[in-house]
């Protein structure tokens, strides 16, 4: 082929990829030899799943007082993680249903990475609710099920809610990105050997990309992408009711679900440029994953931070604005209290540092844009817990004020969850093409005898 | 007895001529690509396909059963919870979406392994693993003088592989 001039290439997705077939060698060579740097990587998660479950089981068999959790804080960490964690999981649907519905042209060489990031994420998240609950047998009580006495649970109650809107998150998130993945493990299936042609050939149906199959497959993606459009945004609101349902000063707010929805994309797209740069980086994925999909994000990051700090503000102004001594002091107390550090560092990692998002040489530079994400990653875990833990320790009366520290079992569990999410992530990165084949063929353009006549 | 033949191309106007061709001369097509391409949906005749009835059932089904489940509930044992109605529809509604949500997802997969015969771990007779990389392909089934027919119409748009095999049954 022709060398592209560089009007056509700023036209093109992919610059750099001109065979159907480029791509299938690219993708598939991930998932054969293992390098050094994932074992590490993978050692590392696995002993970290293995403190995961060592501390949880140490607090079902000690008991809950293992945590920090007491009156009046009565949710902390746990709690402060699961909401991370959802949070997290958004924004791989928001690229891979909501950018899909608009057609955005640079979703298709990270949407696959995201979404598996949004299964994982949920997965993590999912966890918490059970450990938080401390006598996990009983857990099954959440489900609506017909027990000895006939009692249902109270609908009522936005912690039932919650159960609903996280399974179904669970369910459909899962759903979608299987079905997504279904013709690329086909090609893993067509090029693999031995067990791993097995296992493949046993996961992927028998997909053979016919045209029945694609034209059934592209309605049903359709659909399933508009309906997991209104659930990604309903999600994340019915987390923030479990807040803003209640009468505690600094949750009972209207603004609750819009502010959560954004944090969510926010902090979401954060972890996926956390993710995508040292993948890219690993793997050799610069022909996929260029300058242009990092600005994209970055704009989505900068434009999500700026909805976050806005809301950030709009709290503090309406709690003095309203003239109501107690929410004024929760507010006060959030900037000058003791937990001062955690909204200070909440403000500059995700008001502050994404200014510089503004600067196109920012946008553009990678290393920069891997440093603000991290940042962000921080700055949203804090502002759980900012929203969590004041709110708690300071309501209406004096003398149920108190302080809450995260015990040694809590931090365990947290650095936990970031490995046992990471230990998916990894093993997804060796068994699934972690890049879209079919859909980055999509957006290239298709080879034509024609044009091949004339370049010759 | 009827045999199928399997042409495989590098190029997807190629495809589409190949397409044109067969089914202006009568035969069943059956098409392979890499990717969904619109192209060749349009010169097979596609309409609409029928997964989104089945979006629409599921989504209704799961509509009513949060619907059925949150009111039931309420009414199987009568408890007064803040002085709000024993049925209050405003919190159902979120039960109801998230069930209208689930049930139309998992209805609409169904759907669409009903409607393309998925799982189909039965190995195709003629089947070419490159059609999951980069190139395209075309399945006949005929007999006889329409074989030959078919081959030549095939042949005609220079397919990089041919492949023959007794018919899927």
């Amino acid at each position: 082929m022709a060398t592209l001039g560089t009007r056509e290439r700023g036209a093109l997705t992919h610059p750099d990829l001109h065979r159907l077939d480029d791509v299938n060698r690219d993708v598939l060579k991930m998932l054969t030899t293992p390098g050094k740097g994932w074992w590490i990587l993978f050692g590392i998660a696995a002993a970290g799943v293995g403190l995961f479950f060592t501390m949880w089981i140490r607090q079902m068999v000690l008991g809950i007082g293992v945590s920090g959790l007491n009156a009046p804080v009565g949710w902390g960490v746990y709690i402060t993680t699961f909401v991370f964690w959802v949070g997290i999981a958004h924004s791989g649907t928001l690229i891979s249903a909501i950018l899909f519905l608009f057609r955005a042209p640079w979703r298709q060489s990270i949407y696959r990475a995201a979404e598996a990031m949004t299964v994982f994420a949920v997965m993590t998240a999912g966890l918490f609710p059970l450990i938080h609950v401390g006598r996990l047998w009983h857990a099954y009580w959440l489900i609506p099920y017909p027990n000895s006495r006939f009692l249902w649970p109270n609908f009522k109650s936005p912690l039932v809610w919650d159960v609903f809107a996280i399974t179904t998150y669970f369910t459909v998130s899962a759903t979608f990105f299987y079905l997504g993945t279904i013709p690329d493990i086909a090609a893993a299936r067509d090029r693999a050997t031995g067990l791993r042609k097995k296992l493949y050939q046993l996961i992927s149906l028998g997909w053979q990309g016919s045209d029945s199959q694609w034209h059934h497959f592209g309605k049903a993606y359709i659909f399933l992408a508009a309906l997991a459009t209104p659930l990604v945004l309903s999600v994340h609101s019915v987390v923030s009711w479990d807040f803003a349902m209640s009468i505690v000063p600094g949750w009972h707010t209207t603004i609750f679900a819009p502010y959560f929805v954004a944090g969510a994309i926010f902090s979401g797209i954060a972890m996926v440029i956390t993710l995508v740069v040292p993948m890219r980086k690993i793997f050799g994925l610069e022909a996929y994953l260029t300058t242009k999909h990092f600005d994209a994000m970055a704009k989505l990051m900068l434009l999500t931070s700026l909805i976050v700090f806005y809301a950030y503000l709009s709290e503090f102004f309406l709690a003095w604005y309203s003239g109501e001594e107690v929410e004024r002091t929760a507010f006060w107390n959030r900037l000058f209290g003791t937990y001062w550090w955690a909204t200070w560092t909440m403000l500059v990692c995700n008001g502050f540092v994404p200014i510089m998002l503004w600067f196109k040489r920012v946008r553009y530079s990678i290393p920069a844009l891997f440093v603000i994400s991290i940042f962000v990653n921080i700055g949203m875990w804090f502002e759980r817990y900012v929203i969590v833990v004041t709110s708690l320790h300071h309501e209406y009366e004096p003398f149920a004020w108190g302080i809450y520290r995260p015990s040694v079992t809590e931090m365990c569990i947290l650095l936990g969850s970031f490995c046992w999410f990471s230990f998916w992530f990894l093993l997804f990165t060796r068994l699934l093409p972690p890049v879209a084949i079919q859909e980055l063929k999509e957006v290239m353009p298709p080879p034509m005898r024609k044009q091949a006549g004339e370049a010759h | 007895m009827s045999a199928g033949i399997l042409a495989s191309y590098e190029y997807l106007d190629s495809t589409i001529d190949a397409i044109t061709g067969l089914r202006s001369a009568g035969f069943q097509v059956k098409a392979y690509a890499p990717y969904p391409d619109h192209h060749i949906e349009h010169a097979l005749g596609y309409d609409q396909s029928p997964v989104r009835v089945w979006t629409l059932v599921g989504g209704l089904t799961g509509a009513a059963t949060g619907l059925a489940l949150t009111t039931w509930t309420s009414m199987d044992w009568p408890l007064v919870v803040g002085g709000k109605p024993i049925v209050s529809i405003p919190p159902y509604v979120i039960i109801i979406f998230e069930l209208m949500i689930l049930f139309g997802a998992l209805s609409t997969i169904i759907g669409l392994f009903v409607l393309s015969r998925l799982p189909n771990l039965k190995p195709a007779v003629v089947y070419d693993p490159e059609f999951t990389a980069g190139r395209y392909g075309v399945y006949v089934e005929a007999e006889g003088a329409r074989l030959d027919e078919a081959r030549r119409i095939l042949t005609e748009q220079e397919p990089i592989e041919v492949r023959e095999g007794a018919a899927d049954a």
